[in-house]
């Protein structure tokens, strides 16, 4: 049995052009269109699975970041228990460690045996959450995780190196994860069972303080002025793809 | 404060990674700017023989041979706690994305994640970072002039950081390793079988832009006309479309093909820490700001669904 906390985040959609604010030190978050982090969908399909393999309870969390009670909703039509929106941020964007004490300051007062995250974010320039938070909480950690188990108050997990190196590690509950895949593709919550959710209301919201602060100045943000950018090459499909050949066969790699 | 940069070193069997000698290389630039030492810590056991730090710090106990996140962050801190060193840099790995916010956390200094550049400007730290999937670089500065940056692997030479000399010393481990919550299972070594990318000299190499299992065939059909394997971002392996042994870039496999041919590939930072090095990189991608276009020496932005049929059709 393990009652879980799933921490749900939005940001940007890299699909879209990102614009820069007037001074360049952030993008323009006020017509950018935002989604849910991709590890975060694995982070909430991993707790489910884990609640259906041992029983337990998921509670999603979120600070009140743009259009995120879409997201929450979606979540308990996913099948979580709960969904909890911490307000108090709305003043804009906030950083990782400011996120992570306003987390915990909620968390404090809650009880549970493991916090799953994603693994990481677009915009952590400042880290990781998952793992600031759990020094806030002086909870083992553990990140880049891609399986867990629970037994008998701890979790079995498979933390991933590069190049197909794993390894296998027991942590004491309560702990901290950073999910970076599921073991199952995150599931589908039909349309109508969000609406369903969203009609049947129960967003629990909780006032925060945002407190604390990164330590780092961002000066500016810029697309990269790459000096060897490629060279473009123009024209039909057809031409392109004579281009290509050609740049293949006159370094001899194709005949 | 000392004017030391700390870089803790990862090894894998015994052996340092490529990305510490990168950050010792770096460490050596910058302490010497601040009239510091290049530092190297190492815990458990592992060959630092070839390490050029000033100094090499060494730690052994039974809770760090193997690595765990709990015993290594002990560790750490404790060394911080002690040397009070100026920087520390870790590289952006897996240890990093433990490590960096954590010891931010505990040492209650800023952390710069994602680094790809870093410079002393008088005794400013001044970070430059990918971020957006590398759409985008922010330049911080590190308020105060002491914390922690995690690095990404390929930011800065290896060679300056090889050649040894260093003065090596033993730490004794802090007391609270014995008290680890965390504990080491077992390690899961990669497993053999399917086609060997990192031998193949030619990739072709797909992204999410393929949009379903089905399209693979696309990019297969050309892959064989020209003799290449197919590889693919972390997203293909994820949904399982391609196994694991696919995967380029930073938790998958680094190549260095003759050339590297991209299809429907952002070119994320975790990406192109796998494939970055190869002789040809020709990106096919509809979208003119993608970070790949950065680093390939030639781009397209054709639909990849116009572009695969149309050279399978030329080389056949
Ligand atoms: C700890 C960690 C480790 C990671 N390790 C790796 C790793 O080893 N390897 C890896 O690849 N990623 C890795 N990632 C994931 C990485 O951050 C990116 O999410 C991933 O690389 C994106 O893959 P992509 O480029 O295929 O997809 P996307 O970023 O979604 O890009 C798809 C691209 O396809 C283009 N496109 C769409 N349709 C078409 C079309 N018809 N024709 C042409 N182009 C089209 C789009 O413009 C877009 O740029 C890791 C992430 C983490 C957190
Ligand atoms: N505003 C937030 N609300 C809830 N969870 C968050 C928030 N910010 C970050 N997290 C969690 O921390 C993870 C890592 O995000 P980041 O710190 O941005 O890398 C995210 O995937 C979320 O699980």
């Amino acid at each position: 049995m393990a009652d879980m906390i799933v921490l749900l985040r939005q940001v940007p959609d890299l699909v879209e052009e990102l614009e820069l604010n007037d001074d360049s030190t952030d993008v323009e978050r006020e017509f950018m269109k935002f989604v849910l982090s991709e590890w975060d969908d694995y982070a909430l399909e991993e707790a489910l699975l884990v609640k259906e393999a041992s029983q337990g309870s998921v509670t999603v969390v979120a600070l009140d970041d743009p259009d995120v009670d879409q997201v929450l909703y979606t979540a308990l039509a996913k099948g979580a228990d709960k969904a909890v929106k911490l307000t108090g941020s709305e003043e804009g964007w906030i950083d990782s460690h400011q996120r992570a004490r306003t987390i915990a300051s909620w968390m404090r007062n809650q009880t549970y045996d493991l916090v799953l995250t994603g693994v990481q974010s677009v915009e952590d320039i400042d880290g990781q959450v998952g793992m600031l938070l759990a020094q806030e909480l002086q909870h083992p950690h553990v990140s880049v995780v891609v399986s867990v188990e629970t037994k008998n108050g701890s979790a079995r997990v498979t933390q991933e190196f590069g190049g197909g190196r794993f390894s296998e590690l027991d942590v004491q509950l309560p702990a901290v994860l950073g999910i970076q895949q599921s073991r199952q593709a995150p599931r589908y919550a039909p349309i109508s069972r969000v609406r369903q959710a969203q009609q049947a209301g129960g967003l629990e919201e909780v006032p925060t303080e945002v407190s604390g602060g990164s330590g780092l100045t961002v000066r500016r943000l810029y697309a990269p002025e790459s000096t060897d950018h490629a060279e473009m090459l123009e024209g039909s499909a057809d031409e392109v793809a004579d281009k290509i050949i050609e740049l293949l066969r006159s370094r001899g790699l194709i005949k | 404060m000392a004017s030391d940069v700390l870089v803790l070193v990862e090894h894998i069997d015994s052996e340092l990674t490529d990305t510490s000698y990168e950050l010792v290389g770096k460490a050596k630039d910058l302490a010497g700017g601040w009239n510091g030492e290049a530092v190297a810590l190492a815990l458990g056991s592992v060959d630092t023989s070839e390490l050029a730090a000033d100094r090499v710090l060494k730690m052994a106990h039974p809770s760090l041979d193997n690595y765990t996140p709990e015993a290594w962050l002990e560790a750490l801190h404790a060394v911080v706690q002690e040397r009070d060193p100026k920087l520390v840099l870790i590289a952006n790995s897996t240890v990093g994305m433990d490590l960096g916010a954590g010891l931010s956390g505990r040492w209650g200094k800023p952390i710069a994640a994602y680094a790809s550049a870093i410079t002393g400007e008088d005794q400013d730290v001044v970070v430059t970072s990918q971020v957006f999937g590398g759409k985008l670089l922010a330049e911080a500065v590190i308020d105060g002039g002491q914390g922690v940056c995690t690095v990404i692997a390929g930011s800065f030479p290896g060679e300056a950081g090889k050649g040894g000399g260093a003065t090596v010393e033993d730490l004794t481990p802090p007391a609270a390793l014995g008290e680890s919550r965390t504990s080491f299972v077992t390690t899961i070594e990669p497993e053999g079988g399917d086609v060997d990318i990192t031998e193949s000299p030619l990739l072709v190499s797909i992204g999410r832009g393929i949009e379903s299992e089905d399209n693979i065939e696309l990019a297969q059909e050309f892959a064989d006309a020209i003799g290449a394997a197919v590889s693919a971002s972390r997203p293909i392996t994820d949904a399982g479309w391609l196994p694991k042994t696919r995967q380029v870039g930073k938790s998958g496999m680094k190549v260095k093909p003759k050339a590297y041919l991209t299809f429907g590939i952002s070119g994320a930072p975790e990406h192109l820490e796998g494939m970055r090095d190869s002789d040809l990189i020709v990106a096919c991608n509809i979208d003119e700001n993608a970070p790949i276009f950065d680093i390939a020496h030639f781009g397209t932005t054709t639909d990849l669904f116009d572009l695969l049929p149309a050279l399978t059709e030329k080389v056949k």
